[in-house]
């Protein structure tokens, strides 16, 4: 058995807007275990990032946050503080934000803005701090590191930044990295290089990663376990393996029959789609999420809220009550697409 | 065959664009007291694309494929070299001729239409500059280019704030197709939207050069849809083409190292088989210290001596050609 | 759309309600900001005044009668108040109500013409400069230090003492002296909008420059316009309040506002409201285009412009 690093049930966000009250994250549970990489993906405005907000404490102002349970290494998250708070964040849980030119300070040098990471949270000498820093960003495979030390953020490209970035959230030894969209801005040679080193250490520290993305590519390569959201609810959870051989859910076969892939899908040939626009979540909503745009949505999705459900595999479970017929009903998008 | 038919038929088979030699600089300013200095953009850059192909150009950002596009769209004149559009040299073309021919669809939706004019408007401009009809049969096109693109009627009076990401970026592709142009410069289509909504924009754009028989120059970050468009594949890298073939060739047996190392960033959803290691170093290209030598040689894994001082020559190889002293006479 | 209409799980999706159109969302901010509402209705009340002076001024301005000088306004109570001056009358007898309606002519027409013409200096030259940046820019940025490092006060009081003076020196003095922040504005307004993609299209679809600029970049700037042209027409009002007050703006007996502060300030402790009522008047115009201006600057935000 391995150690639970965190266990999120029931995760609810509320914002509140001219119209009424957004739910944006409606009911969202997921775990990390120690050395685990777990993935959430979904389109913009399914959530994800809200989600990851929320587990740093880190939403907006106006946003309300409720969960049944919400802890971190053990330690439960609800009750605790502000400064306790403060505490977790970059000692324990550490996140990694898609620009890092914003979350780096750009009057101080990176060394410094690393040093202080470490001497904010743990009694070290600056000495102590400063070889840590430098062992670090050797690390991350920042050559001649001693010398970046005294850069200021603007002085480095996009790659070396999410580097440092990755070099700081390491600095305190967290057991958890929260990473949103850490590669979307960055070339594709240089995502595959801060994915694998992302990979890397996370093994060699045993971290749990949460890598939250719209890359079905990204998570099919670096995840244990994929969560995949759709309108502010998980709508099928399970191991890369599973939900790339035997989607079960509509919205994530749809997805994968989206993307063109090398060697796979037929050139030129009409790429799967999925029709019609994600629903307004301003309100109250009855049923499925996805019904509007399912091709296999009967009376009973609209009627009833759907719960998720196991799926043929292990630990894999689905937000669809016709999951166990699709297979049978018609094979993915792709395969159908006319020439 | 007569001459009239003869020049038909020459007419019919020029290339649809071609670049000779193309090269761009730009003057920057580094710092308040530093000198000027001079950014290599494109470099010698020589493109053939001919009427119905999709040629593909990928490279990393910086590497000046938005400039080849704008010196492409007779936006920038080059420093150097020639652009020709179906035969004719774009220096001496006015712009609205070259505007006929050859139109743009950009990435960013949310900054290529005007927010404070109308979705009808919008589309009506290209008609409005290039005159010629009134404003009734201008209604007609745009509705008629409207639901060609799969947009509702009803949606021209609408503005664009009101429309979603895909609708928007139909509404850029009908403005670019309105006056029938024969080649459109796609630039990053699709990489502001959703994997959804992508994948409907990328039909979209198959289905009408089926329908219209456009030519397309994709520009591109995301091979995966490169692969999934093009006919031919060109890689930029510091401002210079180091590879072209065909998509088939150049996915089946990469030449230049560096489209090895982008195919092999090519994230493809097949859980399993792990991030793969490029080998490519953390040295970042800057356009403004281009290497002497080989310009990839500071990231190359297969760097020889030879690449460090002597600049490669392309070396044809089946349709295309490549830029790698691998592959030249020693 | 009915109740019936909605078949989807009674969630309405994006596609079957549209977003409002920027002019509704735009009327409907404009509805909920009180600010903009009480300064619109505050300058349209002075506005309307100014336009109908002859009509509600109860005399002549101009006509003196020394028999009937220095009568306190009405609710000062004591033998000389009467209804035929509700305001009073200052030390030469004209009334005072009649004279402060035509006043607000004077500031009013100092305020839009000064504006009108700085806006159209300002507004030319930093489009310009917004738009072809390099050395267009260069020039024009230091043409508008140049002007910045004139005091604006002793540049007009230093022209009006030169060719003395007069409402047509006065609007031409200070139109000709505060384009400056129409200038700035515009200019970095221009930039932004330059940089956008929709500008590149148009340039590819083969628009002139002055269409780009008239059609494309005008309409987007158009906000921030609005907002400096209010300001700036308090500015201007202001300012001609100041040099009539030093002698050196318009002339007596023009009934300006200014000049009626001016003209009272040797009876200031005697007869104090020949100050306040003027002041006030001032103050009421001044306050409410600066609140209209603030408001107009907080409907116009750039998220409605996305």
């Amino acid at each position: 058995m391995s150690e639970r690093i965190l266990t999120v049930d029931n995760l609810r966000v509320d914002l509140p807007v001219p119209a009424g009250t957004l739910h944006a994250v409606q009911g969202v549970s997921f775990h990390v275990d120690r050395g685990e990489t777990v993935c959430i993906v979904g389109e913009s405005g399914c959530g994800k990032t809200l989600t990851a907000l929320a587990v740093m404490d880190l939403l907006p102002a106006r946003a309300r946050r409720t969960a049944q349970r919400l802890e971190l290494a053990g330690r439960d998250m609800l009750s605790i503080g502000e400064r306790a708070m403060a505490d977790i964040r970059g000692a324990r849980a550490a996140m990694i934000f898609q620009e890092p030119m914003t979350s780096l300070n750009p009057a101080y040098t990176i060394g410094n803005q690393l040093e202080e990471a470490l001497l904010r949270h743990s009694r070290v000498s600056r000495r102590q701090a400063r070889a840590r820093a430098v062992y670090l960003l050797e690390r991350v495979g920042i050559t001649a590191a001693a010398s970046r030390f005294k850069q200021y953020p603007h002085q480095l490209s996009g790659g070396l930044r999410q580097r440092v970035m990755i070099a700081m959230a390491l600095m305190c030894g967290p057991s958890l990295i929260l990473a949103d969209e850490p590669t979307t801005a960055l070339d594709v040679t240089i995502q595959a290089q801060i994915l694998h080193l992302l990979a890397e250490l996370q093994r060699e520290f045993a971290t749990g990663l949460v890598l939250i993305t719209h890359d079905l590519g990204v998570v099919a390569r670096i995840a244990t376990r994929v969560v995949v959201m759709y309108a502010g609810e998980v709508v099928e959870t399970g191991t890369a393996a599973a939900i790339f051989s035997r989607p079960a859910h509509p919205y994530t076969r749809g997805l994968i029959a989206c993307i063109p892939v090398p060697g796979r899908t037929r050139r030129g040939a009409a790429l799967g789609t999925i029709p019609g626009m994600v629903p307004s979540l301003v309100g109250k909503s009855i049923g499925c999420h996805f019904a509007s745009r399912c091709d296999y949505a009967i009376d009973a999705c609209r009627s009833a809220d759907v719960t998720l459900e196991a799926a043929r595999d292990a630990g894999h479970l689905v937000r669809c009550i016709r999951h166990a017929e699709l297979p049978a009903l018609a094979p993915t998008r792709v395969a159908e697409a006319a020439p | 065959m007569t001459a009239a038919a003869l020049t038909a038929a020459q007419v019919e088979a020029a290339p649809m664009l071609e670049a000779r030699d193309v090269s761009r600089t730009f003057r920057v300013s580094t710092g308040l007291l530093k000198p000027k200095r001079t950014l290599q953009a494109v470099e010698g850059v020589s493109l053939l694309v001919r009427p119905g192909e999709v040629v593909g150009l990928v490279g990393e950002s910086g590497c000046g494929k938005t400039t080849l596009a704008r010196m492409l769209l007779g936006l920038l004149p080059p420093t150097d070299g020639e652009i020709r559009v179906v035969g004719r040299p774009t220096a001496a073309l006015p712009r609205r001729t070259i505007a006929q021919l050859v139109q743009p669809v950009f990435q960013d939706p949310y900054s290529s239409l005007n927010p404070r004019k109308s979705i009808g408007a919008i589309i009506t401009l290209p008609l409005r500059v290039q005159g010629g009809s009134d404003s009734a049969t201008w209604r007609a096109q745009v509705e008629e280019m409207m639901e060609r693109v799969g947009l509702a009627r009803s949606l021209y009076d609408n503005y664009p704030s009101q429309l979603s990401g895909g609708q928007r970026q139909r509404v850029a592709i009908a403005r670019a197709l309105i006056n029938r142009p024969r080649l459109v410069i796609c630039d990053e289509p699709t990489s502001a939207l959703d994997v959804s909504v992508q994948s409907q924009i990328l039909n979209l754009l198959q289905e009408l050069r089926r329908d219209l028989g456009l030519t397309y120059l994709l520009i591109s970050h995301n091979l995966a849809v490169v692969e999934h468009m093009a006919t031919r594949v060109a890689v930029m890298y510091l401002g210079r083409i180091v590879e072209e073939a065909d998509t088939d060739a150049l996915f089946r047996a990469p030449k230049h190292p560096y489209t090895q190392a982008l195919l092999a960033s090519v994230l493809t959803p097949e859980p399993g088989l792990g991030v793969p290691d490029t080998q490519l170093g953390a040295a970042y290209p800057n356009p403004l210290d281009v290497p002497p030598g080989c310009r990839f040689h500071p990231r190359c894994a297969h760097v020889m001596d030879i690449c460090r001082t002597v600049a490669p020559k392309p070396v044809a190889s089946g349709e295309g050609f490549v830029e790698c002293h691998l592959y030249g006479t020693p | 759309m009915t109740q019936a209409a909605l078949p989807r799980a009674g969630i309405p999706t994006a596609a079957d309600i549209l977003a409002p159109s920027p002019g509704v969302l735009l009327r409907r901010r404009i509805l909920r900001h009180w600010g903009l509402l009480i300064g619109g209705t505050i300058l349209a009340v002075i506005v309307l005044m100014a336009l109908l002076a002859p009509l509600i001024a109860p005399h002549d301005p101009y006509d003196q009668d020394l028999a009937r000088k220095l009568i306190p306004p009405i609710w000062h109570g004591g033998a000389k108040v009467t209804w035929a001056h509700p305001l009073g009358t200052d030390q030469l007898g004209r009334d005072y109500l009649s004279r402060l309606v035509y006043g607000a002519r004077i500031s009013l027409l100092i305020g839009v013409s000064a504006m009108l013409i700085s806006g159209v200096i300002g507004t030319v030259l930093g489009v310009i400069a917004g738009y072809f940046g390099g050395r267009v820019d260069m020039l024009v940025s230091f043409i508008v230090t140049t002007r910045l490092s004139m005091p604006v006060v002793l540049v007009a009081l230093a022209v009006v003492s030169i060719v003395g003076s007069s409402l047509t020196v006065v609007i031409w003095v200070l139109g000709l002296l505060i384009w400056d922040r129409f200038a700035v504005v515009m200019r970095s307004a221009t930039q932004q909008i330059r940089a956008r993609e929709f500008i590149t299209a148009a340039q590819a679809l083969g628009c002139s420059t002055p269409r780009i600029l008239l059609t494309e970049v005008a309409p987007n700037v158009l906000n921030h316009l609005i907002v400096v042209a209010t300001l700036e027409m308090a500015h201007a009002i202001l300012l001609e309040a100041a040099l009539s007050f030093l002698g050196l703006g318009v002339q007596p007996p023009t009934p300006s506002w200014g000049l009626m502060v001016s003209e009272a300030k040797g009876l200031m402790f005697f007869d104090p409201w020949l100050i306040t009522i003027p002041g006030i008047a001032l103050f009421a115009l001044v306050l409410a285009i600066n609140m209209l201006g603030d408001g107009l600057r907080d409907v116009t935000a750039p998220e409605n412009r996305g």
